[in-house]
């Protein structure tokens, strides 16, 4: 299970990469949505991989009875998608700002910070 | 989107989502739910009102803005480990008190004052990232 | 293999778990800044249309969160590191804070150039961005900057940057003008690939070692096997490089820095790559020494690129700010060269490097902010004359050039002197030579700008022996609010190049705590694995 679940982030992040060496906003944003499921699913399995019984206390018990599924990575990945959701809605509502105002989806074209003839170097000292 | 079947149920509709946020986030601590789930629920009723009835409309029902209600429920979810300090336990540390109203014994706590935080927090970003959005299509 | 301690189960032992010593106030001192921080952000966002109380109540959050830093520097000057785990849980359980001598005396840092840039940004900051929520967001910052440098888990250091980034989103786009989009879309993109970057190797440690607590980590790291470590390593490199703008995944900062407000600019160059230099110390040094140990080629070789490219690159711009930004890369150089000769040397003068650059850099992002308020433009082809209107400023952004030179007698000597001198001890005559020649083209670079800015009469092709009299002076509320704090920073550069022994003993003690982990482990509660952990 492990082996097919690496074969998958595998797939995640070349999909993602290939993705995010693109020139369109777009294409990138895709390119960190798939990037970040393949991380989670990345943690998910470095935790462990067991398919027993949800970390629960059952009732009448102290602790928890093993074999149990790890909590931890659960708590991490929840963690980490609430906040890549965060940025992700971020980077997605300034790109369609830079869309609307700068009329470019194309990151060649976006050169207003660096311009694209740029000055020469003063000489004179 | 503005039928009239639709602004005809969605204030009673509200009103139901967020009673039933409420009650997920009281039922958190043990059982499945809690603040950030209920803030959804809750902040979904809003988004829901904004559809139907418009933006301005939610803007005054609410009172407050929704961005100053995160920063309330931040507020509160940091009030909660502060607590602990006059209990010389570290930051964070949970504490209970229980209160006898006849014959429920109700326990309260400071997870459940960061959870209350949690609610507010979630219920304050995600609607006022819906409002803006809204606002934005209504402009056009 | 340690990943086993996943499966820890202390059934029926639960109190076990639990811490029983009392807390005291000196060990609220460690997480207080960081909520008050917090806490304080919520308190302005929630009273964000009431303007007029705005500036008053974030300095004094700021001015309250020094005194308590203060208090706690002199604690761990005094009685070394000190450690508080969460809600009571034993540290590998709860999220602990772990302050050594480098976390406070960044903190620190970071919240005196907090300071002086709230203050300058009274005159800088329209109504509107005030009722945007600027002062929250500048409060945000801080606890995020504050909660990265005291955290002592992993995982919550990623928590504190995302904090830290969704901040200066906020930051870096206010105001709206179209500059700022393309800038915030490059900064956004690179910065929030490096996190997740950072959230990957996060995965792999957690995967090779069961747990996220960086004391836990150091312990067993030295029996780690050695290829999964250097791949963790590499990331963790490659994240915190990309944070802290080393070469050759800078481009984000020259491409974003110069967009914002002045102010903004300031606080991020003060801040946000100081803090990926410092993690960088933190988890290649504290952490996973062994794989820093694998990557010193690597490092040797980025910190000799980076501190030459990045002052020819301040050479060859006509916009004043990036001009800085690249100065401002070269600083992340000399934190590589830390890196790469881990002695206490090495490490005291990267880490003192870190302090200097927090308050050079913002205090000259500050004063490109002043020039470009006189001159009107950021192109520094388009000013002069500047030395015949205010001889003050010209004093400070000579004395600042060269602290970030690292000419003596100012801040920047010393660690750059600890760097060459322990780069000589290892024999690593390349680093020196970098280093040298990094100064040199660093004093160029900024005595060139001096010159254009201030000493030349009027722009290029003009008549230059008349006076430049498109200059705009400064009103009254403008030479207290801005000239005050950044004088007060290039004051602290001064003094502290004067008296440099407080901060070598600073110094010395942040290299020892990271060099030696055991003082850190102890801290933190983990040091006997056989009688706290698996029974």
């Amino acid at each position: 299970m492990e082996i097919a679940l690496a074969v998958l982030i595998g797939m995640f992040f070349t999909v993602s990469i290939y993705l995010l060496l693109s020139r369109a906003i777009i294409r990138m944003l895709l390119g960190i949505a798939i990037l970040g499921n393949g991380v989670n699913l990345l943690i998910f399995t470095a935790g462990r991989l067991t398919k027993e019984i949800p970390p629960i206390i059952p009732m009448g018990q102290d602790g928890l009875i093993e074999p149990f599924a790890n909590p931890l990575p659960q708590a991490l990945i929840l963690t980490a998608i609430v906040i890549g959701f965060a940025l992700f809605t971020f980077l997605l509502v300034l790109g369609y700002r830079a869309y609307q105002e700068l009329d470019a989806d194309d990151t060649d074209t976006m050169r207003l910070a660096e311009p694209e003839r740029a000055p020469r170097p003063p000489l004179s000292y | 989107m503005n039928t009239v079947i639709f602004r005809t149920i969605a204030p009673i509709l509200v009103a139901i989502m967020v009673v039933f946020s409420v009650f997920i986030l009281l039922r958190g601590h043990n059982e499945p739910g809690g603040g950030f789930i209920g803030g959804l629920i809750a902040a979904s009723a809003i988004a829901i009102y904004g559809i139907a009835a418009g933006v301005e409309e939610v803007r005054k029902a609410l009172k407050f803005d929704p961005i100053a209600i995160a920063g309330f429920g931040v507020f509160i979810a940091g009030l909660a480990g502060l607590l602990s300090y006059f209990y010389q336990v570290p930051f964070l540390t949970g504490l209970w008190a229980y209160l006898d109203i006849g014959p429920s014994k109700v326990a309260l706590s400071t997870p459940l004052l960061f959870d209350i935080g949690v609610y507010f927090a979630v219920l304050g970003t995600i609607a006022a990232i819906a409002l803006a959005l809204e606002e934005d299509e209504e402009g056009k | 293999m340690a990943a086993d301690k996943t499966n820890i189960v202390e059934s029926s032992e639960l109190p076990v778990a639990m811490i029983d010593v009392a807390t005291s106030f000196a060990d609220w001192l460690i997480i207080l800044p960081t909520v008050i921080a917090l806490m304080g952000a919520a308190l302005l966002i929630m009273l964000r249309f009431n303007k007029a109380i705005q500036a008053g109540l974030a300095i004094l959050i700021v001015v309250g969160i020094i005194i308590l830093e203060v208090r706690l520097f002199l604690n761990v000057m005094e009685f070394g590191t000190q450690s508080m785990t969460m809600g009571k849980w034993l540290p590998p359980f709860g999220i602990s804070f772990t302050v050594d001598v480098i976390s406070i005396g960044f903190a620190l840092a970071g919240a005196i150039v907090t300071l002086a840039v709230l203050i300058y940004a009274q005159a800088d900051i329209s109504s509107r961005e005030v009722k945007y929520g600027f002062h929250s967001l500048v409060l945000l910052l801080l606890a995020g900057v504050t909660g990265a440098f005291m955290t002592g888990d992993l995982f919550n250091l990623y928590v504190w940057f995302e904090v830290m980034l969704i901040a200066s989103f906020g930051l870096i786009i206010m105001g709206g003008r179209k500059i700022q989009l393309d800038g915030a879309i490059k900064y956004g993109f690179l910065n929030f690939l490096a996190t997740t970057f950072f959230l990957i190797s996060l995965g792999l440690i957690y995967g090779l070692f069961g747990t996220l607590n960086m004391a836990d980590i150091s312990q067993v790291s030295a029996q780690a096997p050695i290829g999964p470590l250097t791949a963790i390593g590499a990331l963790l490199l490659l994240a915190f490089g990309m944070k802290g703008a080393a070469f050759p995944v800078n481009a984000w900062l020259p491409a974003s820095y110069h967009t914002p407000h002045p102010a903004v600019s300031a606080l991020f160059g003060g801040l946000l790559t100081k803090v990926g230099a410092y993690a960088l110390l933190r988890s290649l040094l504290l952490i996973m020494p062994s794989a820093r140990d694998f990557l010193d080629p690597v490092i040797t070789f980025l910190a000799i690129a980076t501190l030459i490219l990045a002052p020819l690159g301040a050479l060859a711009q006509t916009n004043l700010r990036r001009a800085i930004g690249f100065l401002l890369i070269g600083g992340v150089g000399s934190v590589l060269v830390g890196l790469g000769v881990p002695t206490i040397r090495g490490v005291a003068g990267a880490s003192i490097y870190i302090f200097h650059s927090m308050l050079t850099i913002s205090a000259l992002y500050l004063m490109a902010g002043l020039i470009e308020r006189i001159m009107g433009t950021q192109d520094t082809r388009k000013m002069g004359g500047l030395y015949s209107a205010s001889s003050w400023l010209s004093i400070l952004f000579l004395v600042l050039v060269f602290a970030v030179a690292g000419l003596p007698p100012f801040l920047g000597f010393w660690p750059k002197l600890l760097l060459i001198e322990a780069s000589l001890s290892q024999g690593d005559v390349w680093l020196v030579v970098a280093l040298v020649l990094n100064s040199l083209l660093t004093t160029i670079a900024g005595t060139r700008l001096w010159a254009h800015i201030f000493w030349r009469s009027g722009p290029v092709g003009e008549n230059s022996e008349q006076e430049n009299k498109k200059l705009k002076p400064l009103t009254l509320r403008e030479k207290y609010l801005c000239v005050t704090p950044t004088t007060i920073l290039v004051l602290f550069i001064v003094f502290f190049g004067l008296k440099p022994a407080m901060i070598f003993d600073a110094g010395r003690m942040a290299a020892y705590g990271l060099l030696d982990n055991s003082e850190y482990i102890e801290v933190t509660g983990l040091a006997d694995p056989t009688k706290e952990k698996v029974e």
